[in-house]
């Protein structure tokens, strides 16, 4: 028998079997549409929070106050010391290694905005000029000059908070109070949204010297450090731990967390539930190879008397198993590539649904579920048309 | 020529062994018309089995043209029941899923003929079984005689040299009966040679030869002298 006689033989049986056909492929795409859609849902996971720390900032590294704990508590406590502040003349220093493009500085609280007449708590950051190139931020109205902004009481207004305060959108000017403080408002920050939390548009900036007063604190809540180059992340790192520690008299009372870290372990995370969800769906697809299976291995007990008819007229064993393995080949594959095509749609609707999701299913898992679809159909395959090309073909002839 | 020789199928029924063919040996040359008959267990389907590779004999030889063909390969069984054997089968035997045109074409397709041959060669043969017609009917949608009709069609169409027939007429009435019979007589008549399994006395005398069988032996062998 030909190969292209062979193909068509089975493609007329299986249409002559609608429903029985439509259900197992049926099966097969659910399969393959689930390892592609929750794989979208994993990745789109992870590309969501990668793209919120990038919008953070990039190449940055965070300084902390205190030890981590992981490191075993810091040398002083056995002392009862507590650990030293990480102050604004830390911050000076860190500025000035050669490997650092930009640092700023972070006070944050809670302080009472008013103006107009409106009066209302905010989230207050205290830093430099430099925290907007750091952390992406951008400002509508206004100009903010490194330097100056430092040394003076200006604010700049979230861009919800402007138009809260000053429906006109006359804000840039304007005088402002803050807690028992007076501010000039020097800018408008541009309108971003929701990011790690924050949300940018409801936030107030002022210079770190007066946060600091209003929240009566010498110690930074965090140091931001922009390294010149990714490939120098490690050694910026390095160089900020020894020249706090040289500053601290030894004591190693920072921590020094790069970006990339936090984002790898999250990406690592995140790949791992994602792997885990697909492991998930393959089970699905192996399910639905014993569907397929066991639908074969009816049908061949269906089709004995054809059978034992196609030995009488002088098929080979051979050919008869070729003939029932093609059969469950070319439901899987039909199966795969409809699952396919729901996969694909299901991921688009996952990202109209969810605009802020990016629920792309990654290459490796339309690979995997095609493959693993296809795979299992073969197999299951396998034991039917076996047991086909087994048949006695007196006995096959004979039942009824 | 299909010679067996001490052929003997017994089978086993737990305890029990039914000799289904006891140390049968049977000579049949080239074109000769054969009807077989003898009461039901007598061993008829399983000598027409045996003879048709369908089923091995448990001891004897089998040589069919001079050559012995009871140690070849399934693969190798199958190629002469391709090439030198058509089966016809008191159920006929179709596939119901296929037309009329699609079970006659069916030995060419597994033979790997190539598609423009089988359609002539299928159109020729269902002109001449009259059945042109029904070309594209489902076995469901013929009557008894003309599924047989199909069926002789689809055992004749890779011209073998051996029409083996278990009860052609057993499901049909005995009007159509008769003229399955005198279809299978026409192949007879251009020189395949026909093995008939038979009840029905009347068509069983029609052959040349009758071979009457009992208890898996062959109890009677007689030609007509007209032959
Ligand atoms: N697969 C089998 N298993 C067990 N016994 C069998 C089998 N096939 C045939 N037999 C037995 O072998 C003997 C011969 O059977 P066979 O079918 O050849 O008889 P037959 O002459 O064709 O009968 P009938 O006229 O009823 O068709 C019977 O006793 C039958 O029961
Ligand atoms: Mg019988």
């Amino acid at each position: 028998m030909r190969a292209q006689d062979t193909l068509l033989f089975a493609v007329k049986t299986l249409r002559s079997y609608p429903t029985r056909s439509m259900l197992i492929m049926l099966a097969m795409a659910l399969g393959v549409a689930a390892v592609i859609v929750l794989t979208a849902l994993g990745d789109g996971a992870r590309r969501y929070v990668i793209n919120q720390f990038s919008s953070i900032g990039t190449n940055l590294i965070i300084v902390l106050p205190g030890r981590a704990e992981t490191a075993g508590g810091f040398p002083g406590a056995a002392l009862g010391q507590t650990p030293r502040d990480l102050t604004l003349d830390d911050a000076r220093w860190v500025g000035r290694l050669p490997q650092v493009r930009r640092y700023a500085p972070l006070n944050v609280g809670v302080a009472e905005l008013s103006a107009a007449g409106v009066l209302r708590e905010v989230t207050v950051l205290g830093s430099s000029a430099e925290i907007l190139p750091i952390r992406h931020m951008r400002l509508v109205q206004g100009n903010i000059i490194a330097g100056i902004f430092e040394n003076s009481a200006q604010i700049i207004l979230g861009d919800k908070l402007a138009q809260d305060f000053f429906p006109d959108g006359n804000a840039l000017g304007q005088r402002v109070r803050l807690g028992d403080r007076r501010f000039l408002v020097a800018g408008i920050l541009a309108m971003q949204g929701e990011s790690m939390g924050f949300n940018s548009d409801e936030i107030v900036i002022i210079p770190v010297q007066h946060a600091q007063a209003l929240f009566n604190t010498h110690s930074l809540f965090r140091l931001m450090v922009e390294a010149r180059h990714r490939s120098e992340i490690e050694a910026t790192k390095a160089a900020i731990h020894e020249t706090i520690v040289r500053r601290h008299n030894g004591e190693d009372d920072v921590t020094v967390i790069t970006q990339d870290a936090v984002l790898a372990t999250f990406d690592r995370i995140l790949h791992a539930l994602t792997l885990g969800v697909a492991g998930i769906a393959i089970i699905s697809l192996l399910v639905a190879g014993i569907l397929v299976m066991n639908v074969m291995l009816v049908a061949v007990s269906q089709r004995t008397g054809e059978i034992g008819l196609l030995k009488a007229i002088g098929t080979p064993a051979l050919t008869i198993r070729l003939v029932f393995l093609t059969e469950a080949i070319l439901l899987s594959v039909a199966g795969a590539i409809l699952g396919f095509a729901l996969g694909q749609a299901g991921s688009l609707l996952l990202r109209i649904a969810y605009p802020q999701l990016p629920a792309w299913p990654p290459i490796w898992a339309n690979f995997a579920g095609i493959a693993v679809a296809i795979l299992v159909g073969t197999l299951a395959g396998l034991l039917p048309a076996a047991r086909a090309a087994r048949l006695d073909p007196v006995q096959a002839l004979n039942k009824r | 020529m299909i010679q067996l020789a001490a052929i003997s199928r017994i089978f086993y029924m737990g305890e029990q062994a039914v000799r289904a063919l006891d140390q049968v040996d049977l000579t049949i040359l080239p074109g000769e018309y054969v009807s077989i008959m003898g009461p039901s267990g007598s061993g008829k389907s399983t000598l027409l089995n045996v003879i048709g590779l369908l089923d091995r004999p448990d001891s004897g030889q089998y040589l069919l043209n001079g050559k012995n063909v009871t140690d070849l390969s399934e693969t190798e069984q199958a190629k002469v029941r391709r090439e030198k054997i058509g089966f016809v089968f008191q159920s006929f035997h179709l596939v119901p899923r296929m037309t009329a045109a699609e079970n006659i074409e069916l030995p060419l397709t597994l033979s790997g003929i190539p598609l423009s041959e089988r359609k002539t060669r299928v159109l020729e043969t269902l002109q001449s079984f009259n059945l042109s017609d029904r070309a594209q009917h489902r076995p469901a949608e013929l009557s008894g005689g003309q599924r047989q009709r199909v069926a002789i069609a689809r055992a004749t169409i890779m011209r073998p040299t051996a029409i083996l027939a278990d009860e052609p007429t057993g499901n049909l009435d005995h009007r159509i009966g008769a003229e399955v019979m005198a279809l299978l007589e026409a192949l007879h008549q251009g020189g395949t040679t026909l093995l008939i399994v038979t009840h029905d006395r009347e068509l069983g005398l029609r052959a040349q030869r009758k071979i009457g069988m009992r208890d898996g032996r062959i109890e009677s062998d007689t030609r007509n002298e007209k032959q």
